[in-house]
């Protein structure tokens, strides 16, 4: 008995040995790798936070090849972004967001407005940003946070967004696009032409709608609006009783069974269209091409009340400066030279600077993405993945139609606390 | 106990000792020893569980907007949680719907799992005689366990959904003509999915309670005369209490805070307590988040107290 025990003991405290051995070489071995990254400083390395939108691997790549900037990707969904910007400033470099969180990134100082001066191709950037028109000249719809009202700051530490153009851009513009109601035409068999459709008893059942509050919201003030119950004076930052009022209309649907599942990511809303559990319901363009990339019919649903609309650009993180903030200026530029914008229109984005992205596109591929005319050729993904058969014609049509007809931009309300709230309450309804 | 037999045994092997061993050997007491084994469990405990939660409850009594926490104290955590709650009166305000539907979930999950986990510990305690057997079958039941719990539950959609597995087999076999809709995104897919993933924790403490009954105790209750369901009553349910009660905390603790299961399963239209604490974490809005989540630790720590008045686990093992 004293003899096994013994043994046990001896093989217990050699174990605590070897632990304790192994924990000291892992220590170690952190060392190691970390002295080299140390020595090699110049090693131009990038921390990107952002979605998954605009971090693509051959982006990566390409621009690793052309400008010797290695990106090291941070990939979070918009809250956490979001999150990660007011809670750990210092864990990356360059941002990648949306416009509507300024609202909430910018009071916080916790990132650096860049010059747009520096930006070569600042002045080529489309008028959307800008002026809020397209650049044939149509007027878009300016409700919710339109990045035009958030794009520029008075000055280089301010927390206030400028009224007119100053050298201080909040973020240096690089991906929008327009989103609709994604629908199944072959279970619905009849022309969509409507937001107030979503909420239609005929689909009862076979709806759904986003889970995220502050676009959800938007998506249901688009039918509230189109439905005639009430019109807005600014959809992205209603007052309480509008949103009490938004709010009543869809948990009445809810209430009815009108949805079959609400969705919160990408492949959630794939998954639902293309089962058939969902017929109609609000989508992101690239979801709806890949449910079509699995031969089901899904149209995004160009609808005559307009599109809701969102855009995402870079900014650096407050504590990036000296050499780092030359690279991070070098990688702007370079993300403006034409590679990604042509990589993002071709997923169905938009780029921001139209020109240099046209340069990177074979005259077929802008046509069919950008002008809205049947496809001269099969139509080809990124990744060289078939999307559509030559003589397709995009959802919508051009970019002037379908960024002409934006109705209005995600945002972040001045309520948003009781937004949140009442969202809650419709969850529990 | 062996720790005290080996340093009566070889005292020069005590850890740590290597001074010990030329001078004259020392002894550390028991009681040291005892500490210094829970040490490790306690300095994990405080650092990732007691400290954190003093912060959560403290940030729970900030103030906030948009973009930070101002730590000044506030009670809008909790008041704007319980908005409502009495105007509204006789309706339910958004909290107590969202926490009767919660505890409703989990009760049925509980009772489902009590269920299923008794008897298949029973089985395995009392009608799988080897041990190799027991060992072997109740291995069998981690099985599931190797893939994640996620995969697990998604694995459901398919087979629920209008056009899943089970709709197409009951329409071509003509038993119904149209799809059955509460299969998925319902109350019964996330108890479904619930029971699923959770039976096993209940499988567990019972049959390790079980396994414990001295069989002569069953033998003496044969020969006294009592039936099998007698035996079963007074005998069997009494001494396996405490893995009943283990497993039921296990179950409860876990289905009162989920968010993701009720969120897949239930088509994210089912309120759930955790569910509020995801979104208000989502928007930044931090002290609120703590607040719910305070509500809902007091609220499990009622149900598990209560449980504990029944069985006194210190005792019972």
């Amino acid at each position: 008995m004293t003899e096994t025990t013994r043994t046990k003991g001896v093989s217990r405290r050699t174990l605590l040995k070897g632990t304790a051995g192994l924990a000291g070489l892992a220590a170690g071995s952190g060392a190691i790798t970390g002295f080299p990254y140390v020595k090699s400083a110049d090693a131009k390395v990038l921390r990107y936070l952002g979605t998954a939108v605009n971090e693509g691997d051959d982006i990566a790549k390409q621009c690793l090849k052309d400008t010797g900037i290695k990106l090291e990707y941070i990939t979070a969904t918009t809250d956490d972004v979001t999150k990660r910007v007011m809670t750990q400033p210092n864990s990356f470099d360059v941002l990648d967001t949306e416009y509507f969180s300024l609202k909430k990134i910018v009071p916080s100082g916790n990132i650096l407005a860049l010059d747009a001066r520096k930006i070569k191709q600042f002045d080529n950037i489309t008028p959307v940003f800008t002026k809020g028109e397209t650049p044939g000249g149509k007027k878009i719809g300016g409700q919710g946070t339109a990045p035009w009202k958030v794009l520029y700051l008075e000055g280089k530490d301010s927390k206030k967004f400028a009224t007119s153009a100053t050298e201080f851009v909040t973020l240096i513009p690089t991906v929008y696009n327009a989103d609709t109601l994604g629908i199944r035409p072959d279970l619905i068999k009849r022309p969509i032409n409507s937001w107030s459709e979503l909420l239609n008893p005929e689909f009862k059942g076979k709806a759904s709608i986003l889970n995220i509050p502050s676009i959800g919201i938007m998506d249901a003030a688009m039918v509230v609006e189109a439905s005639g119950k009430y019109k807005y004076a600014d959809k992205g930052n209603m007052t309480k009783e509008e949103i009490d009022l938004t709010m009543k209309v869809m948990t009445e649907a809810k209430k009815a069974g009108q949805f079959r599942a609400f969705w919160k990511d990408f492949n959630e809303s794939v998954n639902l269209m293309a089962s058939g559990e969902t017929v109609i319901q609000s989508m992101w363009s690239p979801a709806v091409t890949k449910v079509r990339s699995m031969g089901i019919a899904c149209t995004f649903q160009p609808l005559k009340e307009g599109y809701r609309s969102w855009a995402s650009g870079f900014c650096v993180s407050k504590g990036v400066s000296g050499a780092k903030l030359e690279w991070a200026y070098e990688f702007v530029n370079w993300f403006l030279s034409g590679y990604a914008g042509a990589y993002l229109n071709r997923q169905g984005y938009y780029s921001a600077v139209l020109s240099t992205a046209k340069a990177h596109m074979e005259p077929y591929e802008w046509a069919y993405w950008m002008e809205g005319k049947p496809a001269e050729k099969d139509i080809k993904a990124p990744d060289g993945s078939l999307l559509e058969k030559a003589g397709a014609v995009r959802d919508g049509g051009s970019y002037e139609d379908r960024m002409g007809a934006v109705a209005c931009w995600n945002a972040v309300m001045d309520e948003n606390d009781y937004m949140v709230r009442k969202w809650n309450e419709f969850i529990a309804a | 106990m062996s720790e005290e037999v080996l340093q009566q045994a070889t005292p020069g092997l005590i850890p740590g000792s290597g001074t010990a061993r030329a001078a004259k050997p020392t002894r550390l007491s028991p009681s040291f020893i005892s500490w210094l084994q829970a040490g490790p469990m306690m300095l994990v405990f405080l650092a990732f569980f007691l400290i954190p939660l003093v912060f959560v409850v403290i940030v729970s009594f900030w103030d906030y907007n948009e973009y930070q926490l101002l730590p000044a104290f506030s009670g809008r955590g909790y008041t704007d949680t319980f908005e409502g709650c009495i105007a509204q009166l006789p309706d339910l305000c958004t909290i107590g719907k969202t926490y009767l539907k919660t505890l409703n979930l989990c009760f049925m999950v509980w009772a489902i799992t009590l269920f299923i986990g008794f008897w298949v510990a029973y089985f395995l305690a009392f009608h799988v005689r080897s041990k190799t057997w027991q060992m072997g079958l109740s291995l069998l039941c981690t099985i599931p366990f190797w893939t994640s719990n996620v995969i697990r539950m998604i694995a459901w959609i398919p087979l629920l959904g209008r056009n899943g597995l089970v709709n197409s087999g009951l329409m071509k076999t003509g038993l119904i003509n149209h799809p059955i809709e509460w299969l998925l995104f319902s109350e019964f897919s996330v108890v479904l999915a619930l029971v699923h993933l959770f039976t096993f924790f209940m499988v567990v403490p019972i049959f390790n309670s079980m396994v414990r009954i001295d069989k002569s105790l069953i033998e003496a209750a044969y020969d006294a005369g009592a039936t099998g369901f007698q035996t079963l009553v007074n005998v069997i349910i009494p001494l396996s209490k405490p893995g009943i009660v283990i497993g039921s905390i296990f179950v409860i603790t876990i289905v009162m805070g989920d968010f993701i299961t009720i969120g897949v399963m239930g088509g994210q239209q089912i309120a759930a307590a955790g569910k509020i604490i995801e979104t208000r974490v989502n928007a930044l809005q931090f002290p609120a988040a703590a607040a719910n989540a305070v509500i809902l630790l007091v609220i499990t720590f009622l149900i598990i107290t209560m449980m504990s008045r029944i069985v006194d686990i210190k005792r019972e093992l």
